[in-house]
């Protein structure tokens, strides 16, 4: 895939890897502590959650070159499994701990994998596209379909307060389930590094690049494929097992395309030429989807602009712009740029409001008129329905255009000098 | 092993109704170095894809120390011990050299889909691969994508990961084509080394060094056989040189 970053393995910058996984696991915990407000841990919960999913969604797409438009069947059908089981768990028909539920979820999703798998595997490049976003298709209607399984369109329901507690952990506080998702983010992210480590995952990448050559050293490219996406699929079933216990509910909308096409737009968000990528690209979409929706209905506008600017400009996503800065600050020049970074920023966030206040303006007269023409935004009431706001608007647009534009080159330029100044130091 | 290494009855390929490849028989025994020569077009590297699975045959039959190949994949030929390199640089451009060669030799040592194992555990992987990048030279260049090698090394790459698996078949497609005098000559001893107790079929433009190297020749014209010889009988045969020879400047 073009615009990727060339170099695919993930290195922490000599800090050691102990260290790293440390740190992440000291913030994973320490997190709670700071931010405990109901709503934030509900926050950090759904990251969590999606930290898994979006790195399962990597393996297919950043490591094994296959472009998934129904990855959300495996987690989606791992919610379901894990659902289920819970209740049975809750009849008390079986013994099974809450803690392992996601194992459940996990198992329930490579079950799939290896069903599905087998079929769109048998293919790569586009025809995969094709038959993936065939199969969710397909799972989509056979959800709204069967009600014995799927629940019909208010999905099943459970109580994850199961059994007796452990060590005075029931489950029921929100902080004691955002433990147990942090816990199995974490292994599962260790677990998807190494497996990035491994010969598997090692031929997935020759896979990736080079499938013909990869049949002449012995390699059975379905095969590889299939395998990947299997493990792949566990993983993303680990995020719907997780999910099920977050939510307590497991609705159609799981395995619906629009989930779907979520993960795959937080993955690419974030990068997909790094293993750290999805993380990042998780983060920000929870904060869109969870944080962002509080405050407006147009959250997925926005996150598909998003989505769109980062495709167009950023297509190795925020993960390569990051690591951009990170040579620049190794090479002692990140300081000259920063300024023009900042101005374009600034810039940048110039637009930003003339393009909320335009969105906003245009859903409260369109969507919301019913609700009058009166708005709240940026803690400032006003009139969308008068012109002043839409004259505020346009100026923001033009001052914000012209600033950001003369920022960019600014920026373009002295990334150019710099560049320019590092090859003839190498050479 | 008293097979031949490499047998094909009357092997033949049409693309469309096109015959490319009419009627091939060839026996190469064990140890052998060969060489396939012949014009442009002539099929050789329909050939060498006819042998290694890429495509299938549309008639015949090819056997690999005795057993049928026929109608296998590439990776089944690839796993009873027959390797190829590629006429056009086939490798893994986004991974590093060594990664390249780590890739090779991952089936052939027992890892196969293996997700349970850390490369770098991989005592012997990681010897194999060490060697192999030492015997093509490339040491040097261990962690450079192999998008970004030269041209010469690209090639000696294509050769690296053709032998690591240790195949015992081997099949060189053009391996110095577009080199230097001198990249050549190193070419040939890295053959020559790498080739040493396996059997080794090469097709190859450069007259200095198929005399240099081959024990016996084939000569291939319009998807026929014309000539498999010694080199010295090859010089004197008439045909050849009518066919084949005699245009070559040498
Ligand atoms: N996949 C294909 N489909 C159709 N025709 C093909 C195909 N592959 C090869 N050919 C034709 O078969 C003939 C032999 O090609 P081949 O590449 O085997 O020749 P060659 O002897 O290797 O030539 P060169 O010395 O130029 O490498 C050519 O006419 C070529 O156009
Ligand atoms: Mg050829």
């Amino acid at each position: 895939m073009a615009g990727v970053p060339s170099k695919l393995r993930y290195r922490p910058f000599n800090l050691g890897r102990w260290l790293t996984w440390g740190l992440t696991a000291l913030v994973m915990v320490v997190l709670p502590q700071i931010f405990t407000q109901g709503y934030a841990i509900t926050l950090m919960s759904q990251m969590g959650i999606m930290i898994v999913f979006a790195l399962s969604y990597n393996m297919l797409l950043g490591q094994g070159g296959m472009l998934s438009f129904g990855h959300a069947v495996y987690s989606g059908l791992g919610a379901y499994v894990a659902v289920h089981i819970l209740n049975l768990a809750g009849a008390g028909k079986i013994w099974m701990p809450l803690s392992l539920l996601p194992l459940v979820g996990g198992l329930g999703g490579a079950f799939f994998g290896v069903l599905f798998g087998y079929v769109t595997t048998k293919r790569a490049g586009t025809t995969f596209a094709m038959i993936t976003l065939g199969i969710a298709v397909l799972v989509d209607t056979w959800a709204t379909m069967s009600r014995a399984f799927f629940g019909g369109e208010q999905g099943v329901s459970t109580d994850r307060v199961i059994g007796k507690p452990f060590l005075g952990i029931t489950y029921g506080p929100g902080v004691q389930v955002y433990y147990l998702i942090a816990v199995w983010c974490l292994v599962s992210m260790a677990l998807m590094y190494a497996w990035s480590h491994t010969p598997l995952g090692r031929i997935a990448n020759a896979v990736r690049d080079n499938p013909e050559r990869a049949e002449f050293i012995g390699y059975d490219t379905q095969r590889v494929r299939w395998f990947t996406l299997i493990i792949s699929a566990f993983f993303a079933g680990i995020s719907g097992g997780l999910s099920t216990i977050n939510f307590e509910i497991v609705t159609p909308d799981v395995v619906s395309l629009s989930a779907s096409g979520g993960v795959l737009l937080a993955t690419f968000i974030g990068g997909i030429g790094f293993f750290f990528g999805p993380i990042l690209g998780a983060v920000v979409f929870s904060f869109f989807a969870v944080a962002l929706s509080n405050y407006t209905n147009a959250w997925q506008f926005y996150l598909g602009l998003f989505f769109v600017l980062m495709v167009m400009y950023a297509p190795g996503g925020i993960a390569s712009i990051i690591v951009m800065q990170l040579q620049l600050i190794a090479r002692k020049r990140f300081w000259r740029i920063a300024p023009h970074y900042l101005a374009a920023g600034a810039s940048g966030l110039v637009l930003l409001a003339a393009l909320i206040l335009t969105v906003e303006m245009t859903y409260q007269l369109s969507e919301n008129s019913a609700n009058g023409t009166v708005m709240n935004l940026f803690g400032v009431n006003f009139d969308c329905a008068k012109a002043l706001p839409w004259a505020v608007a346009v100026g923001l647009w033009i001052v914000g255009g012209i600033l950001f534009n003369l920022a960019r080159q600014r920026v373009a330029r002295v990334w150019g000098e710099i560049q320019t100044e590092l090859l003839q130091a190498r050479a | 092993m008293n097979a031949h290494a490499l047998e094909l009855k009357a092997v033949s390929k049409s693309f469309g109704n096109t015959a490319i490849i009419r009627g091939v028989d060839l026996a190469i025994a064990q140890g052998e170095r060969h060489a396939l020569i012949g014009p442009n077009g002539a099929g050789k590297s329909t050939l060498f894809n006819l042998i290694s699975g890429r495509y299938p045959v549309s008639g015949g039959k090819i056997l690999l120390n005795g057993d049928s190949i026929t109608g296998l994949k590439p990776f089944e030929i690839n796993r009873k011990g027959l390797s190829r390199s590629f006429q056009i640089t086939n490798i893994f451009q986004r991974m590093s050299v060594f990664e390249n060669l780590r890739c090779a030799v991952l089936w052939s040592l027992g890892y196969k889909y293996s997700f349970w194992h850390q490369l770098k555990e991989l005592k012997d992987a990681n010897r194999s691969a060490e060697e192999v990048m030492e015997a093509i030279g490339l040491k040097g260049r261990r962690d450079t994508p192999a998008g970004v090698l030269s041209y010469a090394e690209q090639r000696a790459l294509e050769i690296g990961i053709t032998i690591a698996g240790g195949a015992g078949v081997i099949l060189l497609d053009e391996p110095t084509a577009g080199m230097s005098r001198t990249e050549t000559a190193d070419a040939v001893e890295l053959i020559r080394k790498v080739s040493q107790g396996k059997t080794l079929i090469m097709v190859e433009h450069d007259m200095g060094v198929i005399f240099d190297l081959a024990d016996r020749i084939s000569v291939l014209v319009y998807g026929e056989l014309i000539a498999s010889d010694k080199p010295e009988n090859i010089r004197g045969n008439q045909a050849v040189q009518e066919a084949y020879l005699g245009t070559e400047a040498h």
